[in-house]
């Protein structure tokens, strides 16, 4: 297929994912400041919500205190941050818009119409309703938007690149979500207060694990659980693991000439998440090893990009 | 002035071919009517049928309005305006190709020669080239309207890069979607096998010894107010929508990029602009185009459609010449009529426009889409004198011609059904000796009361076209 045309399926999905994980990081930080605590902690969860997108300089430009509703604001709908869920679903519409012809007419009715809903609510609007309700409408148009891609695309390389996107996005995300609010509830390795319960309770429903982790461990939560279920668990969807097998199947099936060492590199990460062990990461430092993580998916996206989405192929012709 | 209405005749009967419509439409509660209306509309915006407006808001698009009263023509009439398109687009073709080969219909003195060889649409570099099967207009969208006594005649031959065939295909989709038992009740000749002959048509003009051809669409990207028709076409056809980027010239031979690697491409359906097409040849600024494309055409590895060059054929200033030319290639007599058109570069017809301004239409002879035109009788003073400026100034830039008595076809608008004014563009389909059309065209009125201009980007809606089996 063109190369720009799995460049434009790759971003759709990754922008939709985006969407998605933001929203599910709005909201368990939402949750979570609604436990009671000193205002003081609570806007340091805000904080880190800039700090993890390194958006701190774009923020300060525009707001002049950090708390709930400027973040929420700037997250959700502010046009001028690229990386607000807002710019997120109008970015997966346009690279949509730009392959409507690849994509089945579900799809593409499927993110216009999230484009349109989302483009007619004002931030206001959205917070008196209840912000909570926008962010499951957010999972609910990520889900559909899935739902049709799998049940009506031919499972031809359109579809690989749209499941690489998403997959590679996802695990991104889920670091991320896991190391800010990781960090948060336990910065210093001290012991757990009565509300941390609650808080490693909205940090699992966050990603749709709370009753996967009920099955998977039929006993009281702890960090050390919760890290190794997000990282390593390799049936649960949103986990590091799961994404990677994901990762190195759909490159075996797209693999060109140029791709071996895309696709070396992804194996040995994801060899890294296979027969890694939750104690040793944590001895290692759960964030060092995070940001490395992260830091390897971020070269495999530009490998991606490099061997099929934007080749520079005029020499080999 | 007297119009001629497309359903009701001079003594306010209804015309035969209306009839069954009409009484159907005098059947349906006008609730039904409305909702369906709101349907269509809400359809057209989800799906995402839009185009761009120029001018307007980076990005923005708009719906092209879409009536659901639709209009007929008995097949008769059809028969006879087949007959004048198959007529003037092959005539076009053999002129195109004979201009930028022995010009002999210069050579006779048909036309002057400068008109053709100072013309700027005129492009030296084709001089010599063959193209495949002699075709230059693979695809030609020709402007007819019918005036006051029911005449039809033709306002311009399109044969750059017509738009519009999408809407065409678009409106008999939702017809038959809103009111199917209007499609039990009239024999409406399909039209939806479009993109199969074009298809057929571009796959049939591939170079010389390749077998099965890679055809793609060429865009010049989403912001361009044709785009949704790009994808439509492309994806109807079954093959990639590409740009500018995407391909690449090596050895004189195209190639896209692929995520498989370089792919040969054989057939290019353009939507660009020759001006735009090849950064080495013409506008070295444009982004859009592909270096080194123009010579891997005339190196004949690959088939443009259109051909480069086309623009001096449908140019407003060569157009008063095209009846000449059906009786010097075809020695046939015209089926279709040309509208009258005054030269202003001719001093004495000059002199005529200037007294005659607030009666005539005035058209850049290089304009399209309706825009740079004055309708004299829809105009203001101002207006009027700001073309006479602009004539005086430059006199061989423009042509005028009576205003035309645009028929007529009852329409919804926010007051109710009213006419309103409207033509038709069918679009021709060239590949070697034949030339071929699916029945009908798109159909555009001015939704505008009084006004005479139906272009989409100066606020004119679309009907569907019917064309009745016997």
């Amino acid at each position: 297929m063109l190369s720009r045309t799995a460049d434009h399926l790759f971003w759709m999905s990754r922008y939709i994912e985006r969407a998605e994980n933001l929203a599910r990081l709005l909201d368990v930080t939402w949750q979570m400041s609604l436990v009671p605590q000193p205002l003081e902690v609570a806007n340091q969860n805000w904080k880190a919500i800039i700090a993890l997108n390194s958006l701190e300089a774009a923020f300060e430009k525009k707001y002049a205190t950090v708390n709930a509703e400027n973040v929420l604001r700037f997250m959700v709908s502010d046009t001028d941050n690229f990386a607000s869920i807002h710019s997120c679903l109008r970015m997966a519409r346009e690279n949509a818009h730009a392959v409507r012809g690849t994509v089945t007419a579900e799809m593409w009715e499927t993110l216009n119409s999230t484009w349109l809903d989302a483009r007619e609510k004002t931030f206001e609007q959205l917070y008196n309703a209840g912000i909570a309700d926008y962010f499951e409408w957010v999972k609910m148009r990520s889900s559909l938007s899935r739902g049709t891609t799998l049940g009506t695309l031919l499972q031809d390389d359109s579809y690989h690149f749209i499941r690489l996107g998403t997959l590679l996005e996802r695990a991104d995300n889920t670091a991320r979500i896991l190391d800010v609010k990781y960090h948060v509830l336990r910065p210093h390795g001290e012991e757990e207060g009565a509300t941390d319960f609650y808080q490693w309770g909205a940090l699992l429903r966050s990603v749709s694990a709370f009753e996967v982790y009920r099955k998977a461990y039929r006993d009281v939560i702890t960090p050390e659980r919760v890290a190794e279920l997000l990282i390593l668990r390799s049936d649960m969807p949103r986990s590091l693991h799961f994404c990677m097998n994901g990762v190195i199947k759909t490159l075996d099936l797209l693999a060109n000439a140029l791709s071996h060492e895309t696709q070396r590199q992804a194996g040995m990460l994801h060899a890294l998440l296979h027969y890694a062990r939750v104690e040793d990461i944590l001895e290692h430092g759960l964030h060092e090893w995070l940001t490395d993580f992260m830091d390897r998916i971020y070269l495999l996206g530009n490998g991606i990009s490099r061997d099929f989405l934007m080749p520079m192929v005029e020499e080999s012709a | 002035m007297n119009f001629y209405n497309e359903m009701i005749d001079a003594d306010n009967g209804v015309r035969a071919h209306y009839r069954a419509y009409e009484e159907w439409l005098k059947a349906t509660p006008p609730d039904r009517i409305a909702r369906k209306r709101a349907e269509a509309d809400l359809a057209f915006h989800r799906v995402g049928i839009t185009f761009a407006v120029y001018g307007e808001e980076a990005g923005k698009e708009r719906l092209i309005p879409f009536d659901i009263i639709p209009r007929i023509i008995p097949s008769q009439e059809w028969k006879s305006m087949q007959a004048g398109l198959r007529q003037r687009v092959k005539t076009l073709n053999l002129f195109l190709h004979d201009i930028y080969h022995d010009q002999e219909i210069l050579k006779a003195g048909k036309i002057p020669a400068e008109q053709i060889l100072n013309n700027a649409q005129y492009r030296p570099v084709m001089k010599g080239v063959d193209v495949p099967g002699g075709v230059y207009a693979h695809i030609a969208g020709v402007d007819i309207v019918r005036a006051g006594a029911g005449e039809f005649y033709v306002l311009e031959d399109n044969l750059r890069v017509p738009s519009g065939v999408s809407y065409m295909l678009e409106d008999r989709k939702m017809m038959m979607r809103l009111f199917p038992e209007l499609f039990a009740r009239h024999k409406v000749a399909p039209v939806q096998h479009y993109p199969d002959m074009l298809l057929e048509k571009l796959r049939a003009v591939a170079p010389n010894g390749v077998n099965d051809p890679t055809v793609v669409v060429l865009t010049p990207g989403a912001y361009n107010s044709a785009y949704f028709e790009h994808t439509f076409l492309a994806q109807q056809m079954g093959v990639e929508l590409v740009e500018g980027r995407d391909l690449f010239v090596k050895n004189e031979t195209v190639f896209m990029r692929t995520t498989q690697g370089p792919q040969r491409v054989d057939v290019i359906y353009r939507r660009i602009d020759d001006d735009y097409m090849d950064p080495e040849v013409f506008r070295a600024e444009s982004t859009l185009g592909v270096p080194g494309i123009l010579r891997a055409y005339q190196a004949g590895n690959v088939t443009l459609a259109n051909a480069i060059g086309t623009g001096v054929a449908d140019d407003k200033s060569i157009y008063p010449y095209v009846p000449e030319m059906i009786r010097f290639y075809l020695g046939e007599e015209p089926i279709l009529n040309n509208v009258p058109t005054h030269m202003c570069r001719k001093p004495e017809e000059l002199k005529y426009v200037l007294a005659h301004l607030s009666e005539l239409v005035v058209k850049e002879v290089h304009g399209a889409g309706g825009y740079g035109m004055l309708v004299g009788p829809a105009a203001t003073r101002e207006q009027i004198e700001h073309f006479r400026k602009l004539l005086i100034a430059k006199p061989d830039g423009y042509i005028a011609q009576p205003t035309l008595a645009l028929s007529n076809c009852p329409t919804f608008v926010d007051e109710g059904i009213a006419p309103r004014h409207l033509d038709l563009r069918p679009f021709v389909l060239s590949s070697g000796k034949c030339v071929t059309m699916v029945p009908g065209g798109l159909t555009r009125v001015a939704l505008t009361a009084g006004s005479l201009v139906v272009n989409s980007s100066q606020g004119g809606g679309t009907k569907d076209t019917w064309i009745l089996e016997d």
